[in-house]
């Protein structure tokens, strides 16, 4: 059992975050591995246990940090790394991150299953993992609040906003996962140290056969045209309770009209 | 000026979901008509839903039929859509941001080539290019975005728009749109799907109001129910409180639950974690309810009460009962 799990380098959401010319600043030195992903990287060693055999490989595409989401992967247990890292690709919109990352799976020889998170932490769209999956030309299996590998059958459970379905396919499958669907180990110090011998690979657009065209800002279908800081609010109003708090509130809000 | 295909978002039992008469009223401000698409998963467009369309000014429905595949399957879904924006011309599909469109999105782009923009909260043309209105990072930055394909797909937010019938009504045709779903979009089984109960609130996604609970209440919502059943509003949760069982998960607002951007966010007992706040940062207008002055919710809220929720909030509950005679 082969396993990519592909993982996104993002600034901490705990930080200050900001666009510079439409795109999300990268400069800031507080980034991270987004959080959701390590959920994606629990999912697959844990299924590799389980199945007692196979490897993980982690993915990722983004500038020279980004080398530090696939390292704390390696050191989580992943067995090899790859970063894909090429000045072309900034800019690139959901679609544009899919073709690389569907380059990179396919660089490395496929997979049997691939595993992201449920969304980036910075942009939230969700488009990618299902744009992956969609390119490699494998069933995609979104939001896995569980999934479970059966021989060669991957069947997950998901919470959608109006129902909760149970949802099959056979292998080769790309399965996006929520926060729901584990717990994620920290890395330990053998971890630690082991992932210091393991490989990481370092891919541009020319190794992946990538024509540049079709990433970044060139092969973007959206365009960002205008980003600014939403303005603060004005004309807030913070009470203590002395007793009649909710008296006061409820005039609030009938006086303006929002009840 | 070519079409606007919406995709119509429905219930089990077929009646529109609200934020559709939203995409409605924000494809007629676009020029060219206005037409529809209904997945038939099952539930057919009753008369009075179609009454609502032609209020709404949707002159074409297009039952979009599987030849037995099923309709919940995103993949499948996509396919009829590509063919029918082929078939009909149209340039811009709209849906509602959620999660099942977002994946039905993701393939369209893969499949047709469209441009896609989601958790649009505005849409305009601009020069005859389509202009997204956006936020990001928790609400906290505003972005307009442009199309650049022949063929947009936006994903519009609960709440963006006002919804409004059109000047005249007319009357939709409806129009049979059969399809063979192909084998690769049969790949994924939908082995079993549990359609959630109606809870007699709106839902969660796309209520004006949402009263929302966290670890403060120390798994008691029976006050906040109750503020909620006076003002029409869904209850929702943070991920404390749906960890914790005290309400369902799908009730959990946040960056991995239901983003919302009510006009009206009552959060008591809630703290404000980042996660939570790239849920529901894009509110109208928040309220906060909480006994720690320092909590980072005060920093959003355009009203805090520093209290104690308990006593808050059934005062708040019967005042508004007593104004409302
Ligand atoms: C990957 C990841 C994803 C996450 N996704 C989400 C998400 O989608 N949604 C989400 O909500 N969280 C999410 N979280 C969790 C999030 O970080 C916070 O832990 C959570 O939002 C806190 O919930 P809370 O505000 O209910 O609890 P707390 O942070 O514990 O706050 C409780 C508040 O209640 C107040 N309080 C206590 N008693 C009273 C009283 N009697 N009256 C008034 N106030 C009182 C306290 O002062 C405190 O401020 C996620 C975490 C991770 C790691």
């Amino acid at each position: 059992m082969k396993i990519v799990v592909c993982v996104k380098y993002v600034p901490d959401i705990q930080s200050d975050r900001r666009l510079v010319d439409g795109r999300t600043a990268r400069d800031g030195g507080d980034g991270t591995l987004n959080e959701l992903d390590e959920n994606a990287l629990e999912a697959a060693l844990s299924v590799v246990e389980a199945a007692g055999e196979g490897s993980v490989v982690v993915v990722t595409v983004g500038p020279d940090d980004a080398v530090d989401a696939v390292r704390k992967g390696l050191q989580m247990g992943a067995d090899e790394a790859v970063h894909v890292l090429d000045d072309a690709i900034a800019g690139s919109d959901a679609l544009g991150t899919a073709r690389v990352l569907a380059a990179a799976v396919r660089h490395v020889g496929g997979a049997d299953l691939v595993v992201t998170g449920m969304a980036g932490l910075d942009g939230l769209t969700s488009l990618v993992p299902t744009a992956l999956a969609s390119l490699l030309d494998v069933p995609a299996l979104p939001l896995a609040a569980s999934l479970e590998v059966t021989g060669s059958t991957v069947r997950v459970t998901r919470n959608l906003d109006h129902a909760s379905e149970v949802l099959e396919a056979d292998l080769p499958a790309l399965v996006s996962v929520t926060d729901q669907a584990n717990e994620p180990r920290y890395p330990n110090f053998k971890g630690i140290m082991a992932a210091k011998k393991k490989p990481v690979t370092t891919l541009t657009l020319a190794d992946l056969g990538l024509d540049a065209t079709l990433v970044g800002d060139a092969g973007s279908r959206t365009e960002v045209l205008e980003a600014a800081p939403r303005p603060a609010r004005e004309d807030r109003v913070l009470v203590n309770d002395t007793g009649d708090a909710g008296v006061k509130l409820a005039a609030y809000l009938v006086e303006n009209q929002l009840v | 000026m070519s079409d606007t295909l919406v995709l119509l978002d429905h219930t089990a039992s077929g009646a529109l979901r609200t934020p559709v008469r939203e995409l409605v009223t924000l494809a007629r401000s676009l020029g060219g008509g206005v037409t529809g698409a209904w997945a038939v998963d099952g539930a057919e467009p009753s008369a009075q839903t179609l009454a609502e369309l032609g209020a709404l000014g949707v002159t074409q429905v297009y039952r979009v039929t599987a030849d037995g595949a099923d309709l919940h399957a995103a993949a499948v879904l996509a396919e009829g859509l590509a063919g029918l924006l082929e078939a009909t011309g149209a340039s811009t599909l709209l849906a509602t941001s959620s999660f099942e469109n977002k994946e039905v999105a993701a393939h369209l782009a893969v499949a047709t080539g469209a441009g896609v923009v989601t958790d649009a909260d505005a849409l305009e043309r601009v020069d005859g290019a389509l202009v997204a209105g956006k936020t990001v990072f928790a609400g906290t930055w505003t972005t307009r975005c442009a199309v650049r394909a022949a063929l947009a797909v936006v994903l519009l937010k609960a709440n963006s728009v006002v919804a409004a019938d059109a000047d005249a009504p007319v009357e939709p045709q409806v129009t049979e749109h059969a399809f063979t779903a192909s084998a690769s979009a049969t790949r994924v089984r939908v082995v079993e799907r549990t359609e959630r109960p109606a809870t007699g609130r709106p839902d969660l996604g796309s209520a004006h109001i949402v009263v929302t609970g966290g670890r403060g209440t120390e798994g008691d919502f029976t006050p906040l129910e109750e503020l909620a059943d006076v003002l029409g509003a869904a209850v929702g949760a943070t991920r404390v409180a749906t960890d914790e069982g005290w309400i369902g998960h799908d009730a959990q607002i946040g960056q991995t639950g239901v983003t919302i951007s009510p006009r009206l966010y009552i959060g008591a007992g809630v703290s404000g974690a980042v996660h939570h706040r790239g849920g529901m940062q894009a509110s109208g207008t928040i309220v906060a309810i909480n006994s720690d002055p320092d909590a980072p919710i005060f920093e959003i809220a355009d009203y805090g009460v520093v209290g104690d929720l308990t006593t808050v909030v059934p005062q708040l509950t019967a005042e508004l009962r007593r104004l409302k005679g």
